[in-house]
């Protein structure tokens, strides 16, 4: 009977380690989707047409497809036959409102066309950058090579797609694996635990004749039973291994309880309006900054305004509950008021800029896969723990900036590991407590 | 392991022993059970048991569990139409202007989400030099003032707009059909704009006046340039080329006429070494003054002089000048004061370049002094009479016919504009009786002040933060003043109240624009169009035509009638026997105006170093002969008026006189301001017109009873180590620059060593950057912008005068005041006596982010650790509270949490209601009660800093990051930068000076600052000159 216990306390370790494991592969399974997508942009060299395509991912495509296809302005296939000229294009993409309201005929009936929404205007790209873009929109269109461009396209739908994508596929898989083996382990366990059974029943079966002499068989199964249960009862080892295990096993569950008090990973609020990222970021894949407009730039990374917004819903789907919520508040006045979904503590202090911006990390790193989320929640646990965890093992994206260099000459003197983020001062208090 | 050179003290307190100051010098804190007003029973006054506080400590325990399982639901609002170039978590900067009465300075406004949270000097002006004051950076935090109307009112009940407009305008018309007179009493309107307002009301009602008055009157200077030049105007001082300042009772670095415009000017001229491009030449700086003010604080040479001996030393020193340059010297009887010989022989050496100037407000006066600079060659050099200044233009006499008017019955209607004179004049009480009188009476006050709660209507002008407006603070520089929020209460601007009585558009920013338009724009070159002109001054907040014209030489020949001046100060100023009275201007409070405001009611005094309160200030001598004692209550008498205040002993005051802050005693200004101090004002004079802060007849009486003056001066002493402040003299500097430092030896077995070589701690590498301060003790005149700028960037909590008194404040600069004594260093008798007339050193004091820092060792938690760029970082979150850091520190400098401070009925100020936190700077966490805190080098600042850099791909340039207190430091006195980066302002500094003026302080226990001091230079002659050091009694 001992045996017994001792197995099963076993299986219940293997068990415990098993699942740790899960966690463990899942995290670096994470850090690893990371890894390709901050490689991307790097690799883009040389031509008017790869720089045009950097430019075109950033500035125009969440209007525009190098296809036929209407997103929110016309499709760019074919963009330079149908206009008056490369000069024309230039102004236009320059500032397009000052070509309509010279009263140019073509620019008015494009205009008008296409709902008189306007076009944003980009005084800062230079005559280079637009040739460039329109290079590039040439090449992606062009049918001897629209699946090379499709691709390319697809992989530059900016780096947050293309890691989710990864990220998707190689955090689902092994959840699903993983249950399918601990499943098949259970079965074999549970096998093997009555197959044990079975041999002691034979054996004792076997043994006890021999010990006792004569009609020992006549102890029926639930007699013994109880006896082994007394026995084991009254054995002082097992009774203090059950105490033990008793208080061990309440400490960690109160310990593990009072951590997580004021962690809301899995918190997700219904908001005022049912905003659907799986749909926005998702499907249309909208670019993050499209509507987070201060990622790049401050703490915040910004809900956006109901003005970001009417960028697309002044036309679409207009007539929806949901987006008549957006025209009520514009209407009444009065500003929407989301339910956060991600809280830091006031003493701790986090920059969406030195993250996304400097450090090149993915949103999704944090927020998970948010474009497969119908409704927010939060899937880090946005502890000390977890921040500094990720600290460590995060290498500082030094590439093309100059801040870093001399970090780097000095770390190269003293080191062959590469530089990560711990070894810049990432783990000082004062860089989110002051 | 003491320097030798001299001694220093804080506070007479601490010559004399006492057994109070004694007690508190060994220990850090205060003793709890010290009666503390917030507390009266609770934790330390109450009889806890243990099993009580077992059963709360477990109902806490449940209750904060129980809340803790549930996250409150938190909302983020959005814009619904977001400004294009606004983004939420990220400050804007609006150039804007300052104004306050008189008070000027040109300030860009931080803005975080519309709403301003700090205020910053603007560089780009050539008349503040981009420096600010401390009310100028506490300003923002009276925009947030609870205590202000939120809209009109006709006696005690709310009103409309267009009802008062309707009202008004009846009442208006009544009066001047019947053609009574209409009188808009301001104080110094430094706007043109708004003077052409009231031009155009005026030329509606045409019985309309406009009187100008000064709390702290100069109209004795206008009069006297009047007299002098046949202009009557305040000319315009350039400090920076005097080589030798005289000034008589003028307080001119901390309230007389524009103290920025003279701040670093004067701190250039005083600057030598490498902070000074390489000088190694001062100005000789001469006070004779009643009081201790700032200004003399700072000055070579200090006498200490009655105000009756005034007019008599301004005009011995003008014979004695006379008599070196040929003047025509004046009859007046004689004065025996120290350093009036030695002042003019250096005036006469340093003709050209020589400066006197005097606060009196007494024309006469203001006649001989022009005389004196006239007979130096002053004109043209260190004064501009072709470009004079605006900050003060009040009519004193004017301002007096007003009071007759309004007593006799002849005033129809009187609107009070920036104005207080109920409070803040001599004749308050008078015209507080006559105003019901008046048949329309109203006031633009902000909130029910002594004036406007007498006035029939009350119309409230919005803050300066929500204003549009303009300013000319000196002839031909003007300024800007654009809102930097919306109007937060149901208030509305002076200009367009009175364009509206007027009946016209009032729409006051068109109005601006089109005066610019008008009258500036053509001033101006290279614009194509009067918009770009006017984006570019909106832009800049300065637009300065006259900038660079050179002081024309010539011109100013003095014509005035020396006799008659030299008559009527024969007349005024005799040698008396009694008691006299000065009355001066506070540093932190001015005039009053801002008086309910906590920071500026916190912040100490920079010579007495008391809040919260004024005071009698008497000289020790003095305080033996009337037998009263620090903290005894006296009442001060002048003719039939009288105040009872504490005593205050304050070494330097001239024997026999008594010196009373004005600006205190408000009844009805707000929570902050009532009843703190004694109003003072009832006590100046006003001879001949003009209003005199001086009686040469007061009676001092002790009162009985005690008020305990809540005094920071003696707290944070350096636990008997004074090698703290390091000084020399400008001869000694020049011959060696090392003169003055002290450097310490240890003893070991090896025989003397430095301190340096021996050492507990590891230290830290510094790889990328090394934030560092280098002081100058020279330039640091001990104004408190640094600690005010301190408090709005780092959310620095209000404590109230009973914790001050419990040494619980809770600044993280503080700028301390030494005194040295006069006596040899061996002469232990000798220096137990408070020096008569003492030298004082300014030492700003803050976390020196220590290599070794001896806090981090203590620390049981690690709350207190170090950072790679060199900063001693404190961690809040998982601070304890044991305290052991602020015990083991060196140098004072870290503050206890003893309460929560916000939220807090028993501490009812700008945190205990949503608009007063709406000035909390949000990227600074607010500490709770428990809590450690201290400096953080503005970590904040370093972070965003590094970041912008990050952003553009570039290492942050040279003195890119600045620190609040450097950036609000009004003499350039604070240096803060990278010392790793060789390019920045600190390196090249501190590569020059580290073998020169750069000193640690307490380098003898090696815990090596990132913090340098630069000696103090006095230019006094070589052989120390014997002050009369009289006897007192202790």
């Amino acid at each position: 009977m001992s045996r017994l216990s001792k197995l099963c306390g076993a299986l219940s370790l293997s068990l415990a380690l098993l699942l740790g494991g899960q966690a463990d592969a899942q995290d670096s399974v994470a850090a690893a989707g990371g890894g390709p997508a901050a490689a991307t942009p790097a690799a883009a060299s040389g031509g008017d047409a790869e720089k045009g395509k950097a430019l075109f991912t950033n500035n125009c495509a969440q209007c525009h497809a190098v296809t036929d296809e209407v997103v929110v302005g016309p499709g760019l296939k074919g963009v330079r036959q149908r206009t008056p000229g490369e000069d024309w294009l230039i102004r236009w993409i320059r500032n397009s409102s000052a070509v309509i309201a010279s009263g140019d005929p073509y620019a008015v009936q494009v205009f008008n066309k296409y709902n008189k929404i306007q076009m944003s205007s980009f005084p800062n790209l230079t005559d280079d950058d637009i040739k460039g873009i329109l290079a590039y929109v040439d090449q992606a269109s062009a049918p001897a090579q629209a699946s090379v461009g499709g691709a390319g396209q697809a992989q530059a739908r900016g780096g947050g797609g293309a890691s989710a994508e990864n990220g998707d596929g190689s955090v689902g898989g092994p959840s699903e694996l993983f249950t399918f083996v601990l499943v098949a382990l259970l079965v074999v366990m549970l096998l093997v635990l009555g197959v044990l059974l079975v041999i002691v029943t034979i054996l004792s079966r076997a043994v006890s004749p021999v010990a006792t002499g004569e009609g020992a068989t006549a102890v029926p199964l639930a007699q013994r039973l109880r006896d082994g249960l007394t026995n084991a009862v009254n054995n002082s080892t097992i009774r203090s291994i059950v105490i033990w295990l008793f208080i061990f096993v309440v400490t960690k569950e109160s310990v593990d309880g009072l951590y997580s008090i004021g962690i809301q990973q899995g918190y997700a609020p219904k908001q005022p309006i049912a905003y659907s990222h799986k749909l926005h970021a998702g499907q249309y894949k909208i670019d993050c900054n499209y509507c987070h407009t201060g990622v790049n730039k401050g703490k915040s990374a910004h809900i956006p305004s109901a003005n970001i917004c009417m960028n697309c819903h002044g036309v679409i789907k207009k007539e929806s509950p949901e987006i008549q919520k957006i025209y009520a508040a514009i209407e009444q006045n009065r500003p929407i008021e989301w339910v956060r979904v991600h809280n830091l503590p006031d003493f701790a202090y986090f920059n969406h800029a030195q993250h996304v911006n400097v450090g090149n990390v993915q949103c999704q790193t944090c927020h998970g896969e948010i474009e497969k989320m119908e409704v927010v929640e939060q899937r880090s646990s946005l502890t000390m723990g977890w921040c500094i965890d990720c600290h460590r093992k995060t290498e500082v994206n030094t590439k093309d900036n100059a801040y870093y260099d001399k970090l780097v000459a000095l770390h190269r003197k003293e080191s062959k590991e590469p530089l990560k983020v711990a070894n810049i001062g990432g783990l000082e208090c004062s860089k989110c407590h002051y | 392991m003491e320097n030798t050179n001299k001694r220093y003290w804080k506070g007479v307190e601490e010559l004399r022993n006492d057994p109070a100051f004694v007690k508190n010098a060994n220990s850090e804190f205060a003793n709890p059970d010290a009666n503390s007003a917030s507390d009266p029973d609770g934790l330390f006054g109450g009889n806890t048991q243990r099993r009580d506080f077992l059963k709360a400590m477990g109902f806490s325990v449940a209750a904060v569990s129980l809340a803790a399982c549930e996250a409150p639901v938190r909302k983020a609002t959005t814009y619904l139409n977001k400004p294009e170039r606004t983004f939420p978590t990220i400050s804007d900067y609006y150039a804007s202007t300052y104004v306050d009465r008189g008070d000027y300075a040109s300030i860009l406004v931080e803005t975080r989400e519309g709403r301003p949270i700090k205020v910053e000097g603007n560089p780009s002006s050539s008349v503040t030099f981009g420096g600010t004051t401390a009310r100028a950076q506490a300003s923002v935090l009276s925009l947030y003032d609870i205590d202000k109307l939120n809209g009109p009112r006709r006696g005690d009940a709310a009103i409309d707009w267009p009802t008062v407009d309707r009202e008004i305008v009846n009442q208006l018309n009544s009066v001047a059909s019947r053609g009574g007179a209409i009188r808009i009493v301001s104080s110094t309107v430094l706007s043109p704009t708004t003077k052409a307002v009231i031009a155009d009301f005026v030329a509606r009602y045409p019985t309309a006046r406009h009187i100008m008055y000064d709390a702290n009157s100069a109209f004795g200077i206008i009069q006297a340039n009047q007299l002098s030049f046949g202009r009557p105007v305040i000319p315009s001082y350039d400090f920076s080329r005097a080589q030798t300042i005289v000034s008589i009772n003028a307080d001119f670095l901390g309230t007389w006429i524009a103290p920025l415009e003279h701040a670093k000017p004067y701190a250039l001229t005083r600057k030598v070494g490498a902070i000074g491009n390489g000088k190694k030449e001062m100005s000789r700086h001469y006070q004779f003054e009643t009081g201790m003010s700032m200004t003399g604080a700072n000055a070579d040479y200090r006498t200490a002089i009655k105000p009756s001996q005034e007019g008599l030393v301004v005009a011995a020193l003008y014979n004695r000048v006379a008599a070196k340059l040929g003047g025509t010297s004046i009859s007046a009887p004689a004065v025996n004061v120290a350093n009036l010989d030695k002042a003019a022989n250096d005036l006469v050496q340093a003709r050209g370049r020589a400066l006197v100037v005097a606060g009196s407000n007494d024309p006469n006066i203001q006649v001989v002094v022009n005389a004196l600079n006239s007979l130096l060659g002053s004109y043209g050099t260190t004064i501009d009479l072709n470009t004079p200044v605006n900050y003060r233009q009040g009519n004193d006499q004017q301002f007096n016919a007003f009071v007759d008017d309004v007593k006799g019955g002849r005033v129809g209607a009187v609107m009070f504009f920036a104005a207080n004179p109920v409070y803040d004049h001599p004749r308050g009480a008078e015209l507080a009786q006559a105003l019901p009188r008046v048949a329309l009476s109203l006031s633009f006050a902000d909130r029910a002040d002594e004036t406007a709660s007498l006035c029939k209507y009350i119309t409230p002008a919005p803050h300066f933060l929500e204003c549009w407006g303009d300013a000319e603070p000196r002839q031909g520089f003007y300024s800007l003043m654009q809102p930097a929020i919306t109007h937060i209460f149901k208030t509305r601007q002076f200009e367009s109240s009175l364009l509206t009585w007027a009946g016209r558009p009032n729409d006051y920013q068109t109005y601006l624009k089109n005066y610019w338009r008008t009258n500036y724009y053509p001033q101006a070159s290279g614009f194509d169009s009067f918009d770009a002109f006017w984006i570019k001054a909106l832009n800049d907040g300065v637009f300065e035509p006259n900038k660079g014209r050179a002081a024309a030489a010539g011109g100013a020949t003095f014509a005035g009638n020396l006799a008659q001046a030299a008559t009527g100060i024969a007349q005024r100023y005799k040698p008396t026997e009694g008691m006299e009275l000065a009355l001066y201007e506070s540093v932190n409070l001015g005039t009053g105006s801002m008086a309910n405001n906590p920071w500026l009611q916190e912040v100490p005094d920079p010579v007495s170093k008391a809040c919260w309160d004024n005071y009698a200030a008497v000289s020790q001598k003095t305080a033996n002969d009337l037998g009263v004692q620090q903290n005894d209550l006296v009442t001060v008498t002048v003719n039939d008026k009288s105040v009872e205040l504490p005593v205050l002993i304050q070494p330097g005051q001239a024997d026999n006189t008594v010196s009373i802050a004005i600006g205190y005693g408000r009844e009805k200004a707000g929570k902050s301001a009532n009843n703190v101090g004694k109003n003072a004002y009832p006590l100046a004079g006003i001879v001949n017109g003009h209003v005199v802060f001086a009686a040469f007849n007061a009676k001092v009486e002790k009162a009985g009873g005690t008020h305990e003056i809540a005094q920071t001066q003696t707290h944070d002493t350096v636990m008997g180590r004074r090698a703290v402040v390091q000084e020399a003299k400008l001869a000694d500097y020049q011959k060696n620059p090392m003169a003055g430092r002290y450097l310490p030896k240890v003893e070991t077995s090896e025989g003397p060593t430095d301190p340096t070589n021996i050492t507990l701690w590891h230290g830290y590498g510094k790889p990328n950057h090394s934030w560092g301060m280098v002081i100058d003790l020279n330039s640091c005149i001990g104004c408190n912008a640094c600690v005010v700028g301190c408090i709005s960037e780092n959310n620095i909590q209000v404590v109230g005068r009973e914790e001050v008194i419990n040494r619980r404040e809770m600044h993280w600069i503080r700028i301390d005041r030494y005194y040295s004594s006069d006596a040899e260093a061996e002469d232990v008798k000798g220096l137990e006596t408070a020096s008569a007339n003492p030298e004082v050193t300014f030492q700003p004091m803050l976390c020196q982010h220590c290599s070794n820092a001896p806090c981090e060792t203590v620390c049981p938690v690690l709350a207190t650790t170090h950072s790679t760029e060199g900063l001693n970082q404190m961690t809040y979150n998982r601070c304890i509270g044991t305290r052991y850091c602020a015990n083991n520190c060196p140098y004072k400098v870290r503050r206890f949490n003893w309460w929560k401070y916000f939220d807090n009925d028993n501490f009812d100020y700008h945190f205990n209601n949503d608009l007063g936190k709406m000035v909390l700077n949000p990227d600074v966490t607010v500490r709770s009660r428990g809590v450690i805190e201290k400096c953080s080098f503005c970590v904040q600042r370093i972070q965003e800093g590094k970041l912008t850099a990050k952003k553009e791909r570039r290492r942050p340039l040279p003195d890119e990051i600045q620190s609040a207190c450097a950036q609000a430091c009004p003499t350039n006195a604070i240096i803060f930068g990278d010392m790793n980066n060789p390019e920045s302002t600190i390196s090249q500094i501190l590569e020059k000076e580290t073998t020169g003026r750069a000193f640690h302080v307490l380098e003898e226990i090696n815990v090596r600052p990132q913090i340098s001091y630069l000696t103090k230079i006095r230019n006094k002659d070589q052989v120390p000159q014997q002050e009369t050091r009289q006897e007192s009694q202790v």
